[in-house]
C-alpha cells in the first residue's frame, strides 16, 4: 500500500498542543484539525436513535414478534452440586399448548447429563404457546439429583479438602470479553487456578528484595470487593428462527458476530448460515458478549419445533447465571522513599468467577505508577456459584479499590497530599492535566484524615487509574450513497446504547460535509460488514476510522464523476454544508444531491478496514497501547452514628483521544461513576453458603442507587490528539467506572480516620470501623 | 405465576363470603383451592410470582365502597378505612397535624409509585420480607419448615430481640408508628360483627406461631384502623433508616410519642421496627422517659434502656448502635 506524509495535531489543547507528521496509507484522508474548527465531530449532538428510544417504536429484542413464535422458558437446578440421575419431561410434554422439550445432555462418557455445578444452572427448556405455559410445564419436569456436597465461600473453597468444583484441568470458562485472564485454567490446586502472572505489559519486573531493602515505608495491605452483578436494564435473551436455509438470531448482544460465531460453531453450522441481528440493546457491561446456554437451548427449541421462539430470562435468572464481576482478596504490599519514589509492589491477588475464570485483579497495579520492581501473582478460586464475565473494566476497578488505597496510605504514611505523591510517582503527561484541571474544577485542598469535627463527618478523596487503547482490526464499515440523496453507514457493529450509531453517523457526515442526521446508520446485522464486540472501550477507536475512510473512498469515487462536469481534476474538489466545489474557484460548485442524481448508476459504495495505527504503535496481536487516562475526586458526608455515608459529589476527569460527542461522553461518565458509587455502597451478591443460593436475586434487595443516593457530577473532559488514526478517537466505557470506588473510599477515610479495607461500604461496617459495635 | 380467577367483591359480607383463606394459610400449607384477599397487590403479588402461594381465586376488596375513606369522629378520634392508600395518609391534614410520627412513617413507606397503590389494610397484612422466607428454596419455620436460614446465615438485616425462633423482622414500618398512637386494628368476621384490636395484640409472634404474623382468620377481614384522639400536648417523631435514603426496607425504625407537660414527658410510647419480627414497644425506654425533663442525657438513658435487652445475630450488632442513635434523635426532636 502506497503511504504518503501528513501533518497531524498533536498534544493537548491548553497544555502542548503541537503538530507531529505521520505516514499514513494513500486512501486514507487527511488529518482533522482540532475539533474547534470541526462542524459536526466534538459536538453535542442528539442521539440519532433518541426520538425512537423515547417514544418506545424501537424495537429491543424482547419486543420481537414473528408469526407462530413460540415462547421458552428454561428449567434451572435448585441445588449447588449434584450429579443427575434422571430428568423426566413426560409430564411437560403432555402439558396443552407445549411444542417442544429440549434437554442439555453430556457428551461425557458415563453420564447422560452434566452435572450442576451451582443453583441456577440451566438444565431443560419448554417451548410454549405462551409464556405462562412454558412455565407451568417446566414446573412439570422432575429432576432427580444426587446431591454432592459444594463450597460458596472463596476462602473456604482455596482450603485443602474443600468440595471440587472440577475434578479435571478447565479452560477458559468466560463469556468473552476482555476478562484479564492470561493463564489457561489448566495450571492449578485444588479449587485453585493460575496464577496469573503477565500481563501485555510485561510479567514480573526487577528485584524485589532490593526494591522493598531500599523503601524507607512499606505498606502491606489486604483489600477486598464483593462480588457485583450487571443488572442491565434489558436481561439477556434471544428471539430464534431456524429455517433451513438460514438460522435468524435476534439478540440482545453486545458482541453480533460474537453471538454469530458461537451458534455457528455449537451447531457446525456455517457462518453465512447464522444471521443475528441488535438492532437496539438495553445495557450490557460486559456479560452479553456470547450466545450463552440460552442461545443454543432457543435454536434447539426452534429446530424441534420449526416455529421462532421467544427466550428472554428474567430477572433472577439474569442475577444467579448470566455473569457477575468477581471478588477480590487483593493482597498489595508497596515499597516507597520518604520522597515517594515508588521501590517496590508486590501483587497477589485471589478471586472466585463462581464456575468460570476471570478473577484476576487486572493491570493498574502493574502500570499506574513508575516502579521498577514489580510481581503479581493472580489466582481464580473456583466455587459453586455462577459464572462471571466481563464488567466494565474487568479486574481492573477491583484492581484500583486496592492500589488507590495504598497509595493514599503510603501519602499518609509519608505525611503528604495524596496528590501531591501521585505528581511524584506517575509518569502519564495526560494524568498530570487531568490532575491539575480536575483538582481546580474540584476545589482539592488537602486536610488530614478524620479532621472534620461533629456528628456528620466530610472527606475527599482522590483515585486514579489507567486503561489501554485496545484496536481490534477487524472492523469493516461500509458507506453507501444513493441517487436520491441518502447516506448510508453499514456496519455489524452494534450500539449497546453507548451512541455508536450516532458518532458513526458524525463521522462521516463530517467527512462529506452534510449533517449527522443526514445520514441513516444500519448496524447490529451480521449481514453487514464484520466489526468488533463493544468490550474493552474498543469501538470508538476501531470503528469510527474505516468509517471515515470509506467516507472518503466514497466522496473520490463521486468527485471523479463530478470533475468533468465542473470542468477540473477531483483533487481540485473539495465539500462543506451540502455543496461540492473547487478549492479555488467559488462558481465551479454543485449540491451534493444533484451530484447524486447525475451518477450513471443507482448508488455507489466504498468499504473500510481499521488499518494499523498511525506511528506504529502496534502490537502484534492488534492492540494499541497507550493511556486512557482518568482522575477522579470524591467528597462524602459520614454520619458518625449510623454509619450512613453520602457521596455528596465526584469530579470526574478524563480523556479519551478526540471527543467525537460530548453529551454521549459525559453520560458515559455519569454512568461509570454511578455504578462505581454503588459499588463502594450497596451492591452485593448475598450467596447462603449453606443452602448455595443467591439470596437477593432481584432489584429489591439487590441494592443499586437511586435519585438519592446519586452524587452530583461534574465532568471534566481534556481532548488529547495522538495522531494514530484518522479519528483519532477512542471509548470511554470502561474507563468511567475505574476510580470511583476507590476515590469514595479515600474520601471516607479522610472523613473518618478509620480506612475499611472492604466494600460495600454499608452502615454496619462504618459502625464497626468506628468501633461502635460490639460483637 | 399460575392462573386464577378474579373475583370482584362488592361488599364486606360478599368478600368474606368468597374467600376461604388466607396467605399465610397458603404460604405453609397449600390446599390448591385457596380464595384470598387481594386489596393493592403490591405484596400478594410478589408472593405469586416468586411461587409461595398459587390462589386459584383472588378476591379482590380494592372496589368495595365504604372501605377507603378517612373519617374522623366527634371524639376527634381518627378511622381509616382499610383500603385507604398510604399515599392518601400521607396527604392527609389532619393526620399530619395531630399524628405526625404517622405521616412520617408514611411518607418514608416504599415510593410514590407503591404508595398510590398500597394499602394500609394490606400493609398490616403483609408477609415479611427475610430472604429466605421470600425464596422458594427455603422451606423456613414461617413456610411451615423446622430451620430458620437465616439465624446461622445471611442475617444482617434481621432481628436483634425475640429473636428466640423466627429471626425475620415485620414488614410494616406504618405499624411501628401506628402502636405508638395505641391504634386498634378494626376487623370484622363472617357474621358482621366488628371488634376493635390493639397493634400489640394484632401482630403475633413465632414463639406462638411462626407460620403467621397476625391473628387475621380466613373468616375475618381488615375494614380500618382506629387512631384513639391525641391532645395538642401529645408530641410525636418518626425516623426510618434504611440502606438507602431513596427507597428501601427499614433496617432500624423508631416511633417516639410522649405526653409532655413542658419539657416533662408525662407518658410515652417508644415503638421500634425492624428490631423484633413483630414491632415492639419498648418499655424500659418508655419507663426511662416518664415522668422526666427530657434532656438529650435522658435521651441517651432512654435508647441505651432500648437496648438493653438485645441479643444480636452474627451480622447484625450493628443495628444496636444504630437503634440508639435514631432513638435518641426522635426523642430530642420531641423537645
Ligand atoms: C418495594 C417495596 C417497598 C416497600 N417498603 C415499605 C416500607 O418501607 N414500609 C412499609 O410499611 N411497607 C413497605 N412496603 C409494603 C407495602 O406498604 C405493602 O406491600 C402494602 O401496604 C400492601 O398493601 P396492598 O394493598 O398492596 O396489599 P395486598 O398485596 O393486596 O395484600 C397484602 C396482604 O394483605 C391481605 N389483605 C389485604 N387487604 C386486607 C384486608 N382488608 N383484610 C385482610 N387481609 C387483607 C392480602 O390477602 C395479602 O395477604 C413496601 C413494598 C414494596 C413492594
Amino acid at each position: 500500500m502506497d503511504k504518503r506524509k501528513e501533518i497531524f495535531p498533536h498534544g493537548i489543547p491548553g497544555h502542548n498542543l503541537g503538530e507531529i507528521e505521520r505516514e499514513i496509507p494513500n486512501d486514507e484522508p487527511p488529518a482533522w484539525p482540532i475539533n474547534d474548527k470541526l462542524k459536526v465531530v466534538g459536538k453535542r449532538i442528539r442521539r440519532n436513535d433518541a426520538l425512537a428510544k423515547v417514544t418506545g417504536s424501537a424495537k429491543y429484542t424482547s419486543d420481537i414478534q414473528l408469526p407462530g413464535m413460540l415462547y421458552a422458558k428454561m428449567l434451572r437446578a435448585n441445588v449447588p452440586h449434584a450429579k443427575i440421575l434422571s430428568i423426566d419431561t413426560s409430564k411437560a410434554e403432555r402439558h396443552p399448548g407445549v411444542r417442544a422439550v429440549h434437554v442439555f445432555t453430556s457428551d461425557d462418557e458415563g453420564s447422560k447429563y452434566q452435572d450442576v455445578k451451582y443453583a441456577g444452572q440451566p438444565l431443560a427448556g419448554v417451548a410454549a404457546d405462551s409464556l405462562d405455559i412454558a412455565k407451568e410445564a417446566v414446573a412439570l419436569i422432575e429432576v432427580e439429583y444426587e446431591t454432592m456436597p459444594f463450597v460458596i465461600d472463596t476462602e473456604e473453597a482455596m482450603k485443602e479438602g474443600a468440595p471440587l468444583v472440577y475434578e479435571e484441568p478447565i479452560g477458559e470458562q468466560t463469556d468473552g470479553g476482555d476478562v484479564g485472564v492470561t493463564h489457561d485454567g489448566s495450571e492449578g490446586k485444588g479449587n485453585l487456578r493460575g496464577p496469573t502472572t503477565s500481563s501485555f505489559l510485561g510479567g514480573a519486573r526487577g528485584d524485589l528484595d532490593q526494591g522493598f531493602s531500599e523503601a524507607d515505608v512499606i505498606l502491606d495491605r489486604t483489600y477486598r470487593t464483593q462480588v457485583h452483578t450487571h443488572v442491565p436494564l434489558e436481561t439477556h435473551g434471544v428471539v430464534i428462527d431456524w429455517k433451513p436455509d438460514q438460522m435468524t438470531v435476534y439478540a440482545s448482544t453486545q458482541s453480533t458476530k460474537g453471538v454469530r460465531d458461537g451458534l455457528a460453531s455449537y451447531f457446525d453450522l456455517p457462518k453465512n448460515k447464522v444471521r443475528v441481528i441488535c438492532e437496539f440493546m438495553g445495557g450490557g457491561f460486559g456479560a452479553k458478549h456470547s450466545a450463552g446456554t440460552f442461545g443454543p437451548m432457543a435454536a434447539e427449541l426452534s429446530r424441534k419445533s420449526g416455529r421462532p421462539v421467544w427466550l428472554m430470562l428474567d430477572r433472577k435468572e439474569e442475577h444467579i447465571a448470566e455473569g457477575n464481576r468477581p471478588n477480590s482478596i487483593h493482597h498489595l504490599k508497596i515499597g516507597a522513599k520518604k520522597d515517594g519514589t515508588l521501590t517496590a509492589i508486590q501483587q497477589k491477588s485471589h478471586g472466585t468467577a463462581g464456575v468460570a475464570l476471570g478473577a484476576g485483579v487486572g493491570r493498574i497495579a502493574q502500570g499506574l505508577y513508575t516502579c521498577p520492581n514489580f510481581s503479581t501473582e493472580q489466582y481464580d478460586v473456583l466455587t459453586h456459584a455462577g459464572p462471571g464475565a466481563a464488567w466494565r473494566a474487568p479486574g481492573n476497578v477491583q484492581g484500583a479499590y486496592g492500589l488507590e488505597q495504598a497509595i493514599d496510605e503510603i501519602a499518609d504514611m509519608l505525611k503528604t497530599d495524596p496528590l501531591v505523591l501521585r505528581e511524584k510517582i506517575d509518569p502519564s503527561e495526560v494524568r498530570k492535566v487531568l490532575r491539575q484541571r480536575g483538582a481546580k474544577s474540584f476545589g482539592w485542598k488537602y486536610r488530614p484524615p478524620g479532621s472534620d469535627t461533629g456528628r456528620i463527618k466530610k472527606g475527599i478523596g482522590v483515585a486514579q487509574s489507567t486503561w489501554p487503547r485496545f484496536v481490534n482490526l477487524d472492523s469493516t464499515v461500509e458507506v453507501k450513497m444513493y441517487s436520491d440523496g441518502t447516506v448510508e453507514v453499514r456496519s455489524g457493529v452494534q450500539d449497546i446504547g453507548t451512541g455508536t450509531k450516532t458518532i458513526l453517523a458524525q463521522v462521516v457526515a463530517e467527512e462529506l460535509g452534510l449533517k449527522a442526521e443526514d445520514i441513516t446508520v444500519r448496524i447490529g446485522d451480521t449481514i453487514f460488514p464484520d466489526a468488533p464486540g463493544s468490550g474493552g472501550s474498543i469501538v470508538t477507536g476501531a470503528i469510527t476510522p474505516p468509517a471515515r475512510n470509506a467516507a472518503y473512498l466514497v466522496k473520490q469515487k463521486l468527485f471523479n464523476q463530478v470533475a468533468p462536469q465542473l470542468e477540473t481534476e477531483p483533487s481540485m474538489l473539495t465539500v462543506s454544508d451540502g455543496m461540492i466545489m473547487h478549492k479555488e474557484d467559488a462558481s465551479k460548485k454543485i449540491s451534493m444531491r444533484d451530484a447524486l442524481r447525475r451518477m450513471r448508476t443507482g448508488q455507489i459504495e466504498a468499504s473500510a478496514s481499521r488499518s494499523d495505527d498511525y506511528g506504529g504503535f502496534q502490537q502484534p496481536w492488534g492492540l494499541a497501547y497507550g493511556d486512557l487516562g482518568s482522575v477522579q475526586f470524591a467528597e462524602v458526608s459520614v454520619d458518625t452514628e449510623t454509619g450512613f455515608v453520602k457521596v455528596e459529589r465526584i469530579t470526574a476527569a478524563h480523556s479519551c483521544g478526540r471527543p467525537l460527542n460530548i453529551s454521549q461522553i459525559e453520560s458515559q461518565v455519569n454512568g461509570g461513576v454511578i455504578q462505581g458509587v454503588s459499588y463502594a455502597l450497596y451492591e452485593s451478591r448475598v450467596m447462603d453458603n449453606k443452602t448455595g443460593h443467591m439470596m437477593n436475586a432481584n432489584v429489591d434487595q439487590y441494592r443499586m442507587p437511586y435519585a438519592k443516593e446519586i452524587p452530583d457530577i461534574d465532568i471534566v473532559l481534556v481532548e488529547e490528539y495522538s495522531a494514530r488514526s484518522s479519528t483519532d478517537a477512542y471509548g470511554i466505557g470502561e474507563p468511567a467506572n475505574i476510580a470511583t470506588a476507590a476515590a469514595v473510599a479515600n474520601a471516607v477515610y479522610n472523613a473518618i480516620g478509620v480506612r475499611l479495607y472492604e466494600i460495600p461500604m454499608t452502615p454496619a461496617s462504618i459502625l464497626k470501623a468506628l468501633n461502635k459495635v460490639e460483637q | 405465576m399460575n392462573r386464577f380467577k378474579w373475583y370482584e367483591a362488592k361488599s364486606v359480607e360478599d368478600a368474606l363470603e368468597q374467600v376461604n383463606s388466607t396467605v399465610s394459610n397458603e404460604v405453609a400449607s397449600r390446599t390448591g383451592n385457596a380464595a384470598v384477599f387481594k386489596a393493592g397487590g403490591t405484596d400478594l403479588l410478589d408472593l405469586m410470582k416468586e411461587g409461595l402461594v398459587e390462589p386459584k381465586t383472588i378476591v379482590h376488596i380494592g372496589n368495595i365502597p365504604g372501605m377507603r375513606e378517612i373519617t374522623a369522629d366527634l371524639d376527634e378520634s381518627v378511622r381509616i378505612g382499610a383500603n385507604v392508600t398510604l399515599a392518601e395518609i400521607e396527604e392527609h391534614a389532619y393526620i399530619r397535624d395531630r399524628y405526625l410520627a404517622l405521616h412520617q412513617a408514611v411518607a418514608s413507606a416504599a415510593t410514590p409509585q407503591l404508595r398510590n397503590m398500597a394499602t394500609i389494610g394490606g400493609n398490616l397484612a403483609q408477609r415479611t420480607r427475610c430472604w429466605y422466607f421470600r425464596s422458594i428454596d427455603h422451606k423456613c419455620l414461617r413456610k411451615g419448615g423446622d430451620t430458620c436460614f437465616a439465624r446461622r446465615g445471611e442475617n444482617e438485616n434481621h432481628a436483634i430481640m425475640n429473636n428466640g425462633t423466627c429471626v425475620s423482622v415485620h414488614a410494616s414500618s406504618v405499624s411501628t408508628a401506628l402502636m405508638a398512637f395505641d391504634a386498634e386494628v378494626i376487623i370484622t368476621d363472617g357474621k358482621g360483627e366488628e371488634k376493635r384490636v390493639p397493634m400489640e395484640e394484632f401482630f403475633v409472634s413465632p414463639g406462638e406461631d411462626a407460620t403467621t404474623e397476625n391473628i387475621l382468620r380466613a373468616n375475618e377481614i381488615i375494614t380500618g384502623v382506629y387512631l384513639p384522639p391525641v391532645k395538642d400536648s401529645r408530641k410525636s417523631y418518626y425516623i426510618k433508616q434504611g440502606p438507602r435514603k431513596s427507597y428501601d426496607w427499614s433496617i432500624a425504625d423508631v416511633a417516639v410519642v410522649m405526653e409532655m407537660q413542658g419539657s416533662k414527658c408525662t407518658e410515652a410510647r417508644v415503638v421500634l421496627g425492624a428490631a423484633a419480627p413483630t414491632p415492639l414497644r419498648s418499655r424500659p425506654a418508655e419507663r426511662t422517659l416518664t415522668g422526666k425533663q427530657v434532656s438529650a442525657s435522658v435521651a441517651v438513658e432512654a435508647a441505651t434502656a432500648a437496648m438493653e435487652r438485645a441479643r444480636p445475630l452474627s451480622q447484625n450488632a450493628y443495628k444496636i448502635p444504630l437503634f440508639e442513635a435514631i432513638i435518641r434523635e426522635a426523642i430530642m426532636e420531641i423537645v
